[in-house]
């Protein structure tokens, strides 16, 4: 196990949206003040630093996770996706982020990359959810903007369009 | 271009930067050998302080400096200003306490700053802090209102005899006190408007920088209105020259009101950061959000309306007590006056109208406009007693704001208290709202929850509001210490692409897309070729900024006056180039110049051109050049309406109330972006059902703690709390302002809790509940139930 005192500085390399990043976090040091103020990947944003609005959201090995309530030294040699990765490099908008465009599911944009990666984890698991699975999703996150209603259309609108796509590619094997 | 945007549901750009993770907020920034502030705050709603030991926390690994509300003193810092001043019943002005950025000899309420800890880093400082020793000795405190304003009750600031800052009336007291005696009805209503902690998600942040060699301050703040941050720091706190400050506000996560105004932080950083010679940067914590934005709301009220024998209104009359917290806020006065009883008409045409407010300081956070502010309480106070009327006289809900509606064809219309509507037409958007709800079939909806254990009711608000506020010389006259106007540039580039400076501020209205959407549209020119800037004072030439759903109204006509300068100019110019006179160019108003009968034309790109190549140009009576700036100070509000209907079932075992429908119905004049406009309707009818629901700011009156400080505790509405909205509108263009546009950001927070509360109350009313205070949480909805022995009833 791993063994640090309190005011040492100690080496987190992680796997960043598919990259290779390391930098020094003290062992209070947080996942979401670390990607954001060590590693300068502002797009993950902190709004409570106590796990209840769910902003500060990625995927730690794939599986979405308050960044807020991790240490950066528990995610040294895993995987982080956030925000800055779901269109790959300058790459067209995903699926579930050009929804949330259609649909006017952001204003302001703070809350946005926290609810995307918890709806890209949940789509990955639900592939036909209903409207009370996706506002129950939903309920781990905090928007004071939208109303969620341009959000639950989305999510909503995005598994229909994976599930005819999947048709599709069955129709064509 | 042919294809006018304007009514077209544009996806907006700044999605694009949002979505990928690449918006800029303040905490986002940072700046080479930036040192980390961390306020101390006081844990005690009201203490002396006897003395405050820096040393330790001074020696302390990291630190830079240990500051204190001394330090600011000796330095001359000025307190933070309030904008607005109210004239007292009397003709005093209201009391004003000074408000010194760091507490100087008394702390006033949770969370009130003391220290300041600068360090190498956030922990150091916050570490720091721990080591600061501050001497309080602890005071009786009071955070309700009505008792603050008590014989006897703990004094907020010595200064002053009592705690009340001021006794305001409107209308005329005598007049409706004889309404009421002759009425053949009188019907009256006690009520609570819940106080509120706005909550954007991003918490307040600024970093702030001192430039020796230019002798120049930047803060980056979040801010809804960077001039008006530079113009109070400037003129009132740090006495810093207004040219040698610049205030930027980037992209900003919510601001709903909270991000008005002007904050100790802000100026405390600008200062320390000359003072310690470094950037300064300070992110709020959760728990500095909850006890230390602005509040909204808390008023207590009893209203009371004088009817005819047929229902119609004869007079009302209001008395309200509204808790100001312990400090003035910056526009803090003008909400439970100005923009609270102006309001007291609502859609109808009550005849007499007399309400009377008594502001009072307590030991809480101060409280100022949150998302409709004043507009909300006015609204709740009118139609939860237009509702009590119905039942009490037994008219329909519908029927009885019929009776009283101000008809179509009787604008403009004078109420009695002072507000002139210019347009309207209440009947068009209860009839579609009516028609949306599916009224008609309620009863049986309602019969066929019975049947599964379920209360169902429904709920009417018919809300009016004041928004684009307002002439300046009449809110001048009305105690405003600013001006309300907006400023807009259109600057054409040689190349015809267009950069647009505003002074309104967007924090997620979408003005990136909706402004450029208006100015495409009449320069011609594509909208990925017109950008709009706002948010930093060294590029938007001034503004007041954006609340009271003013953008498009004001900001938006500024720039509608900028760009008519542009036009007129490029018609002079055009005229120049074809050879004829500029009576004889028409302009298509979609950017084509055309000399009149014929189809010799020119496109605003071409004119741009010609404008910074000046060759074949009138050099001899036009400059080059194609910037054009205008202020544009409105000459009334706007008076944005509508109809919520709002239709719940609650279950008698456990007080839960779900909302089943809810339908809004709006009249926001022309709708630039129906996309954008039906988001800011939904934003702020969870606002609102947030507050008839589920929020509510809780103090221990006794020690003026904040019970509910964080999100555990504080019940913000999340998506399983919400249906999906059913909004649509009937739009009757604004009569002042070119674009006809009347303002809808407020609209769903001003709506929606009537609605909310009427429909349970109707749902109730088989058990004997015919009131019921917010925010309506199961266990008062049960209690309200176990008192009125109604579920042995049922």
């Amino acid at each position: 196990m791993l063994k640090i005192e309190a005011n040492d500085s100690h080496r987190v390399t992680l796997t960043l949206n598919g990259r290779e990043r390391s930098g020094n976090a003290r062992p209070r040091t947080l996942l979401s003040d670390f990607l954001r103020h060590e590693l300068g990947a502002t797009g993950t944003h902190v709004g409570c630093e106590h796990g209840v609005c769910g902003a500060c959201t990625v995927r730690v090995d794939g599986v979405a996770s308050r960044a807020c309530l991790m240490l950066a030294v528990q995610a040294d040699g895993r995987r982080v996706d956030t925000v800055e990765g779901l269109a790959g490099d300058d790459g067209p908008l995903s699926d579930l982020q050009a929804a949330f465009r259609r649909h006017h599911a952001l204003q302001c944009g703070f809350c946005t990359a926290g609810i995307l990666n918890s709806c890209a984890d949940f789509l990955g698991r639900e592939r036909d959810p209903s409207e009370a699975q996706v506002r129950d999703m939903l309920s781990g996150h905090l928007c004071r903007c939208t109303g969620y209603t341009g959000i639950v259309r989305a999510v909503l609108e995005v598994a229909a369009q994976r599930r005819e796509q999947r048709q599709e590619e069955r129709d064509d094997v | 271009m042919s294809d006018s945007s304007i009514g077209q549901p544009v996806h907006r750009r700044e999605d694009e930067r949002f979505l990928r993770g690449q918006g800029r907020y303040t905490d986002d920034i940072h700046l080479p050998g930036e040192a980390h502030a961390y306020f101390l705050r006081s844990p005690h709603a009201h203490a002396r302080i006897r003395g405050i030991g820096t040393a330790a926390a001074a020696q302390a690994d990291g630190v830079v400096a240990v500051l204190t509300g001394e330090d600011l003193a000796a330095d001359g810092v000025g307190g933070l200003p309030c904008g607005w001043q109210i004239t007292d019943v009397d003709g005093n002005p209201m009391k004003e306490p000074a408000h010194p950025p760091l507490a100087q000899g008394k702390v006033r309420y949770v969370g009130d700053a003391v220290a300041v800890v600068i360090a190498e880093s956030y922990w150091q400082a916050k570490d720091a802090s721990e080591l600061i020793e501050v001497d309080y000795e602890p005071l009786e405190a009071v955070a309700s209102a009505a008792r603050a304003l008590t014989d006897g009750a703990p004094r907020v600031h010595d200064e002053f005899d009592d705690n009340c800052c001021y006794v305001w009336e409107i209308g005329e007291g005598g007049e409706v006190d004889a309404a009421f005696d002759s009425a053949a009805h009188t019907v009256s209503v006690d009520i609570t408007n819940n106080r509120l902690i706005p909550n954007a998600i991003e918490p307040r942040a600024a970093i702030a920088q001192y430039t020796p060699g230019e002798e120049r301050y930047t803060l980056y703040t979040t801010s809804q209105n960077p001039h008006v941050t530079r113009l109070l720091m400037s003129a009132f706190v740090l006495q810093i020259p207004e040219h040698k400050l610049r205030v930027v506000a980037p992209d900003v996560g919510g601001g709903f009101g909270s991000k008005i105004f002007h904050y100790a932080e802000e100026a405390v950083l600008t200062w320390a950061s000359r003072r310690v010679a470094r950037p300064v940067r300070w992110t709020a914590e959760r728990s500095e959000s909850f006890t230390t934005d602005a509040h909204g709301r808390d008023h207590v009220t009893r209203a009371e309306m004088a009817l005819d024998g047929d229902g119609h209104f004869q007079a009302m009359r209001v008395r309200t007590t509204a808790n100001m917290g312990a400090y003035l806020s910056t526009f803090a006065p003008s909400v439970p006056t100005i923009l609270y009883a102006t309001l007291l008409a609502g859609q109808y045409r009550t005849p007499k109208i007399h309400c009377r407010v008594t502001a009072a300081f307590t030991h809480t956070t101060p409280v100022d406009a949150y998302r409709g502010a004043g507009r909300p309480e006015a609204t709740y106070v009118v139609e939860r007693l237009v509702d009590a009327c119905g039942r009490a006289l037994g008219i329909d809900q519908a029927e009885i704001r019929r009776r009283n509606f101000i008809p179509k064809d009787a604008f403009p219309y004078q109420t009695p208290v002072a507000l002139n509507y210019d347009v309207g037409d209440y009947e068009a958007t209860l009839d579609a709202a009516m028609e949306m709800a599916d009224v008609a079939g309620f009863e049986q909806r309602r019969a066929e929850a019975r049947s599964r254990g379920r209360y169902r009711g429904i709920g009417y608000s018919t809300y009016i509001e004041a928004c684009g506020l307002a002439p300046s010389n009449i809110a001048g006259a009305l105690g405003a210490r600013a001006g309300l106007y907006e400023a807009g540039e259109v600057r054409l580039h040689p190349t015809g692409k267009v950069t647009v400076f505003t002074g309104s501020h967007s924090h997620g209205q979408g003005h990136e897309t909706t402004f450029a959407q208006v100015v495409s549209d009449r320069l011609g020119i594509g909208i990925e070729d017109v950008e709009i800037v706002h948010g930093d004072t060294d590029r938007v030439p001034f503004g007041m900024g954006t609340y009271g759903s003013r953008s498009l109204a004001v900001g938006g006509t500024a720039i509608m006056r900028a760009l008519d300068k542009v036009i007129d100019k490029s018609r002079k110019i055009a005229a120049h180039m074809l050879e004829v006179d500029a009576a004889d160019v028409e302009y298509d108003d979609h950017g084509t110049f055309r000399v009149a009968g014929t189809d010799r034309t020119l496109s605003m790109p071409e004119i741009a051109f010609s404008a910074y190549v000046p060759h074949n140009y009138p050099l001899e009576t036009l400059e080059p050049g194609l910037d054009e700036m205008a202020f544009y100070d409105p000459t009334n509000f706007t008076y944005p309406a509508g109809s919520h209907i709002c239709e719940v079932e609650v279950d008698p075992e456990t007080g839960r109330v779900e909302i089943v429908n809810f339908t809004a119905v709006d009249d926001f004049g022309n709708v630039i972006n129906p996309m954008i406009v039906e988001g800011q309707v939904h934003g702020g009818l969870a606002q609102g059902i947030g507050q008839a629901l589920l929020e509510a700011c809780v103090y221990d009156d006794a020690s003026g703690q904040l019970v509910t400080g964080t999100y555990m505790d504080y019940t913000m509405p999340r998506a399983d709390d919400l249906p999906s909205f059913r909004v649509d509108t009937r739009n009757t263009p604004c009569t002042h302002n070119p674009l006809g546009v009347k303002g809808c950001g407020e609209a769903g927070a001003i709506g929606a809790p009537p609605a909310v509360v009427n429909a349970v109350i109707d749902a109730l009313g088989p058990l004997g509940v015919h009131d019921i205070g917010m925010p309506l949480t199961p266990v008062r909805v049960w209690q309200a139930i176990q008192q009125a022995g109604g579920s042995r009833a049922a």
